[in-house]
């Protein structure tokens, strides 16, 4: 066998596969996705043939000549093949995971397949970019065109600093590094729902050579904590141990393994013998909150992990005095992030002793936080630090691995690394809240609200991370973003025996934003009023008091208001434009809209520290400690200091998220990296341009450090347009047109905003069409693999037109801009709801909409849910 | 992904056959054993060494014996070049195929509605993907409509014929005894003759298939075969003398009385009512291809 040209060192094991060999052979551009052969992220030329390596036997390459991403442009002009160039060009990645893949098999197109791309790309999946800039990179990667990406304005469209790496395949994700001998973990986990651990006997396991440890629940500290990650650690209720003697979920893990390869920590693990004591599980979080349920966690009543009840003026009242209220329970559905790269961490101990952890999380700062309190270290004694990251969703707000492998580390004093599986991944990582959401709402005779109402049912899953903070935002900006007087609200955030809920992209608000604005589209239909027009008489203006539940939302000002012109670009484009023909046939053609406005920061301060200095020479570095998983806040941040230092791009170094950095930075969630690192190392860059400009010559080297706290908050909205075509033969919904209005405020960088909303669009509309986590009767999770689980791929998709609103903010920045990462996600599944509703006349308050649920419906139209009163 | 428990990777021949034990696994592309884990596995029997042609015209009897190894990419490109010579040499392989036998218009057709891409066609083969026994399975789908005939090796060294229909028995189960081997599939002159119409879909466009339903209609007697998989837990077939009128379908599917499957690729009211959909758009097509 050759590889890109050489040979390698060593055979390949008798059941190994090519992407691990060709790994151990160097050649890190070869990703893990799925490992299952679903992703194409490990794709590879074996003889000019692209294979997924992950099912390619290894011994079968014997002989043969293997080309990877690392040897695709050898020879080429520019040590770039012309594709690589034109996903350059167009910036066709985020967080660059699947790049490598994507690019191999592109390269191997011949023209027929060329021409018919959806089908030639049914088995790479990217979950960043919605496949837009994928599909204008390949539109003329082999016409020769060649385009400067940086355009005639130094800074607007500036690319992402490390393209040049991801479409080479050389930047460096979590694992593509290997310390000096690396020992690898495997941990045992639950067949059971609910059960108490009675024994471990480990002595089997630990009889195997190359075995050594097995953790169980003995090793635990006996301190409780949250796998949720907040700047406040309050903020999650502290009901996880790292290997606890009572397991809550099929899927927990109950003891870990330790060996010197994946393969001897996997034999070990089947070796471990667990006796289990079952105890009655409840599932459903209706029947958890009943008495006599099972209990989960000990001072968990009624296995509430939260709850919130609120009512501002009088509901009742406003009920009462409604020409038309309408009521309906809207089901919200479980699922799952699937960022490409798995959740994965490697833990060592420095020449100094210290415990060093290297991981693909978007909170390095308070993971280090966590591990010390965990076990019981200074903060000077452990350091955290992130490679890129290949995608989050809010999957990685949360330490999963990290305190684990640092366990392992610190007992053994070795490097150890846990890389999840794909399968892990579904059935114990951590899914979207699952949500039941009641809405009442109200409205006069001249189209006002009168009153809301809202009955919120969160399951939480087996642990309480991110489940009150999650309930709490969802009843916020979902109603506060409608000018009503009454608003009731009761929430409940319960437990059940099933993998934990988390963070996911909205955090809550895509649940409650498809009930609330599925409730006004069926309420303006109750009061013969256009949709859109009865959202305009009840949507807040720029002068309007944010008002959801009581004591919240005093911090947060419309520091900006793009709202109108969202809704007025989405509502022109879909009056003008047809977008695709529709469809031959007996075919329904319908328009709906969904609104939705996401606060630009968490509530209770969001840190960010940045740091830049002169370096010997020329140029400068930049230090921050938030990490890059896609989000393309790096791109951001270098062009904000460049601008303020009035030097080109290429001159700025970023050093960034590692605790050794800076001091602090709180992460990257609730969509801060623009807003709240951007203000903080625009602080910094203007502070050191000034101080450069005092001083005039000088020979030290001088440097200038910022902060931002994220205290003042504002609000950015989104308006996402969708006509559809519903075919009642097949249930098949058909987007002929989509449209997207979002308020970022000084839009920074505007390809990179608009791939940030294409890729929301699409990962929303793979949530609200195809997506789901199922759980059977026994508790498990049985989508456990991405053939299981469809995410839109090419075929998939329909372009979205994006239009900015133009707007600047007052009150956060940089620059006036606003976040524009997560929310783009919130406003999707109840347009094409709202859609496929003025299409057929049925209205969906279950999720997904499956062609198999749509054709269900329209066979019986007299299943019209809702009732108008 | 990696099998790790697997010590050993020997090539096949018939010795291996007499001494196949618990813990072997035959090997063929390999795109389904790698993609799962597989603790139980320590010794991968590689079929490719028997080194058997992917496409064998008018060997034996009239007709074509694809190999267990051919790989779908093989099949998909059958073209006059790709269709090696009978070894006996009595009847040379056909020029033209596609003129002479309109039903491989379903080899692309069947290979597109796997859910895995072109790269995994590179791979992947037809022996493999019908011994999978997934209800979705496009060459199960294939060799069913078309009247194919599985040559199995049994354990005790004979060779046995079991029609394709009667291969696959329930998802994921067929009618191997542990330790016996598919060599190949034969596709009979006649089938391969007929005119074919297909409907494939799924819960998204190229997706894993909820419903296939494939007719074919014989030229010189007019009988018609309706073939229903991916939404029926086993192939079920449906054979007319002649073109049925829609009632005659009708009354057929409903005398079948087919249990609909049900899985995360499709309810079973949903793929009925596809099923019947389809079943009635082939009939049309087959009436309306009549010469």
């Amino acid at each position: 066998m050759r590889i890109n040209g050489a040979e390698p060192r060593g055979a390949p094991r008798p059941g190994q596969c090519l992407r691990t060999y060709l790994r151990d052979q160097g050649c890190l551009g070869v990703k893990k996705g799925c490992d299952a052969g679903d992703c194409g992220a490990c794709t590879v030329h074996v003889d000019g043939v692209p294979v997924h390596s992950c099912i390619f036997p290894a011994f079968r390459a014997h002989g043969r000549e293997v080309t990877t991403i690392e040897g695709l442009a050898a020879g080429a002009p520019g040590g770039r093949h012309p594709l690589q160039q034109r996903f350059l060009d167009t910036q066709a990645f985020q967080c660059g995971f699947c790049t490598p893949g994507m690019i191999m098999t592109g390269a191997a197109l011949d023209a027929k397949q060329r021409a018919d791309l959806p089908r030639a790309l049914k088995g790479n999946i990217c979950r960043c970019t919605g496949y837009r800039s994928i599909a204008d990179a390949f539109a003329d990667a082999f016409a020769g065109e060649r385009r400067n990406g940086n355009g005639s304005h130094p800074s607007r469209d500036l690319p992402a600093p490390a393209g040049p790496e991801v479409v080479t395949g050389r930047e460096p994700f979590t694992l593509d590094t290997a310390p000096e001998g690396l020992l690898h973990m495997k941990l045992v986990r639950s067949p059971h729902a609910h059960a108490r651990v009675l024994s471990i006997d480990a002595g089997q396991a630990l009889a195997l050579p190359g075995v050594h440890a097995v953790f169980t629940y003995e090793d635990s500290p006996a301190r409780p904590y949250s796998t949720a990650r907040h700047e406040h650690e309050t903020d999650d209720p502290a009901d996880t141990l790292l290997l606890d003697r009572v397991v809550r979920f099929a899927g927990q893990r109950v003891a870990a393994v330790v060996a010197d390869t994946v393969g001897g920590a996997e034999a070990a693990a089947r070796l471990v013998c667990v006796d289990y004591e079952p105890l009655p599980a409840v599932f459903e979080p209706e029947a958890a909150m009943a008495p006599g349920a099972p209990r989960l966690h000990a001072g968990a009543d009624g296995n509430l992990a939260g709850e919130v009840h609120s009512e501002i003026g009088d509901a009742e009242e406003g009920f009462a005095r409604a020409a038309s209220v309408y009521e309906e329970t809207f089901a919200i559905h479980r699922v799952q992030h699937v960022h490409l790269e798995t959740h994965a961490s490697i833990a060592w101990i420095d020449a100094d002793g210290r415990l060093v952890v290297r991981t693909s999380s978007q909170v390095p700062f308070l993971t280090r936080d966590a591990l010390c309190r965990l076990y019981d270290l200074p903060a000077d004694r452990v350091r955290v630090f992130t490679a890129r990251v290949g995608g989050g969703f809010g999957g990685k707000q949360e330490m999963l691995t990290e305190d684990i492998v640092a366990l392992a580390a610190l007992r053994l004093g070795r490097p150890v690394q846990l890389e999840f599986t794909r399968e892990e991944e579904f059935a114990a990582a951590t899914t979207r809240h699952p949500m039941r959401v009641r809405v009442k709402a109200g409205a006069d005779g001249a189209g006002k609200l009168t009153a809301l109402g809202l009955r919120i049912v969160a399951n939480t899953g087996a642990y309480g991370n991110h489940g009150p903070a999650v309930l709490f935002h969802s009843c916020g900006e979902s109603i506060a973003l409608y000018s009503c007087e009454n608003k009731r609200v009761d929430g409940y955030s319960v437990y059940t025996n099933t993998v934990p809920a988390g963070a996911l992209r909205g955090y809550g608000l895509s649940q409650l934003v498809f009930a609330v604005d599925s409730a006004l589209d069926e309420l303006a239909r109750a009061l013969d009023l256009d949709p859109v027009e009865f959202r305009r008489r009840n949507l807040i203006g720029p002068g309007d008091a944010l008002t959801s539940i009581e004591d919240a939302r005093g911090d947060v000002e419309i520091g900006s208001y793009g709202l109108d012109q969202c809704l007025d670009a989405v509502h022109y484009a879909l009056a003008r434009t047809r977008g695709r023909d529709r469809p031959e046939g007996n075919w329904e053609v319908g328009e709906g809209i969904g609104i939705s406005m996401l606060d630009t920061t968490p509530p209770g301060g969001h840190v960010a520290h940045a740091r830049i200095s002169e370096r010997p020479g020329s140029g400068f570095t930049l230090a921050v400690g938030t990490p890059e998983f896609g989000n393309g806040t790096t791109t951001v941040l270098v062009q904000l200091a460049a601008d303020a230092l009035r030097v080109p791009a290429e001159q700025i170094e970023i050093i960034q998220s590692d605790t050794d950095a800076v001091l602090h930075d709180t992460g990257a969630y609730g969509s801060t990296g623009t807003v709240v690192a951007g203000s903080a190392v625009l602080r910094a860059a203007e502070h050191l341009h000034e101080l450069r400009r005092e001083r005039g010559p000088h020979s030290e080297l001088l440097t200038a450090e910022a902060s931002c706290d994220g205290s003042r908050r504002s609000v950015a909205f989104n308006v996402q347009g969708f006509r559809v075509a519903v075919s009642p033969r097949t249930g098949e919904i058909r987007i002929l047109f989509s449209v997207h209005g979002a308020d970022a405020g000084t839009v920074l960088n505007p390809l990179q905003c608009r791939g940030q909303i294409e890729g929301g669009v699409v990962q929303a509309l793979g949530a609200a069409m195809f997506e789901h986590v199922d759980i059977d009767a026994s508790g498990k999770v049985i989508t456990r693999t991405l053939r299981n689980y469809h995410v839109p791929v090419l075929a998939d998709v329909t372009p979205t037109e994006v239009h900015f609103a133009r707007t600047r903010d007052r009150a956060v920045g940089p620059l006036g801009a606003k976040p524009m990462s997560e929310s783009p996600f919130n406003p999707v599944a109840p347009a094409l709801a709202n859609a496929v509703r003025d299409a057929t006349g049925v209205r969906f308050a279950t999720l997904p909409l499956t062609r198999s649920a749509v054709y269900r419906a329209l066979a019986d139209r007299r299943a019209v849910s809702g009732r108008a009163v | 992904m990696d099998l790790n428990t697997v010590e050993e990777i020997i090539p096949a021949d018939r010795s291996a056959i007499e001494g196949w034990r618990p813990g072997d696994a035959w090997l063929a592309g390999g795109t389904w054993l790698f993609s799962e884990p597989q603790p139980e596995l320590r010794r991968l029997v590689d079929l490719t060494a028997f080194a058997w042609p992917a496409l064998v015209a008018g060997a034996g009897a009239a007709g074509l014996e694809i190999a267990a190894t051919c790989t779908l990419a093989e099949l998909a490109s059958l073209g006059a070049s790709r269709l090696g010579s009978s070894p006996g040499g009595e009847h040379p392989g056909p020029r033209g195929s596609r003129r002479r036998w309109p039903a491989t218009k379903l080899f692309p057709e069947c290979c597109h509605a796997l859910l895995g891409s072109f790269k995994v066609w590179n791979a992947a083969t037809v022996g493999g993907n019908l011994c999978l026994a997934l209800p979705a399975g496009p060459m199960t789908s294939l060799a069913t409509a078309l009247d194919g005939v599985c040559t199995v090796w049994a354990p005790d060294g004979e060779t046995i014929s079991i029609p394709a229909l009667e291969f696959v028995t329930g998802p994921g189960e067929n009618a191997l005894a542990p330790g016996a081997l598919l060599r190949s599939i034969h596709l009979p002159d006649a089938a391969l003759r007929c005119t074919t119409a297909f409907r494939q879909f799924s819960l998204s466009d190229l997706g894993r298939s909820a419903v296939v339903v494939i007719g074919r209609r014989s030229p010189r007697h007019g009988e018609v075969v309706i073939t229903l998989t991916a939404s029926v837990p086993r192939p079920a077939q449906l054979r007319f003398d002649r073109s049925p009128t829609a009632e005659e379908l009708r009354d057929a599917l409903d005398e079948a009385r087919l249990e609909y499957y049900d899985d995360v690729h499709g309810d079973p009211i949903w793929r009925e009512h596809l099923t019947r959909m389809y079943a009635e758009e082939v009939r049309r097509d087959l009436e309306e291809g009549r010469p």
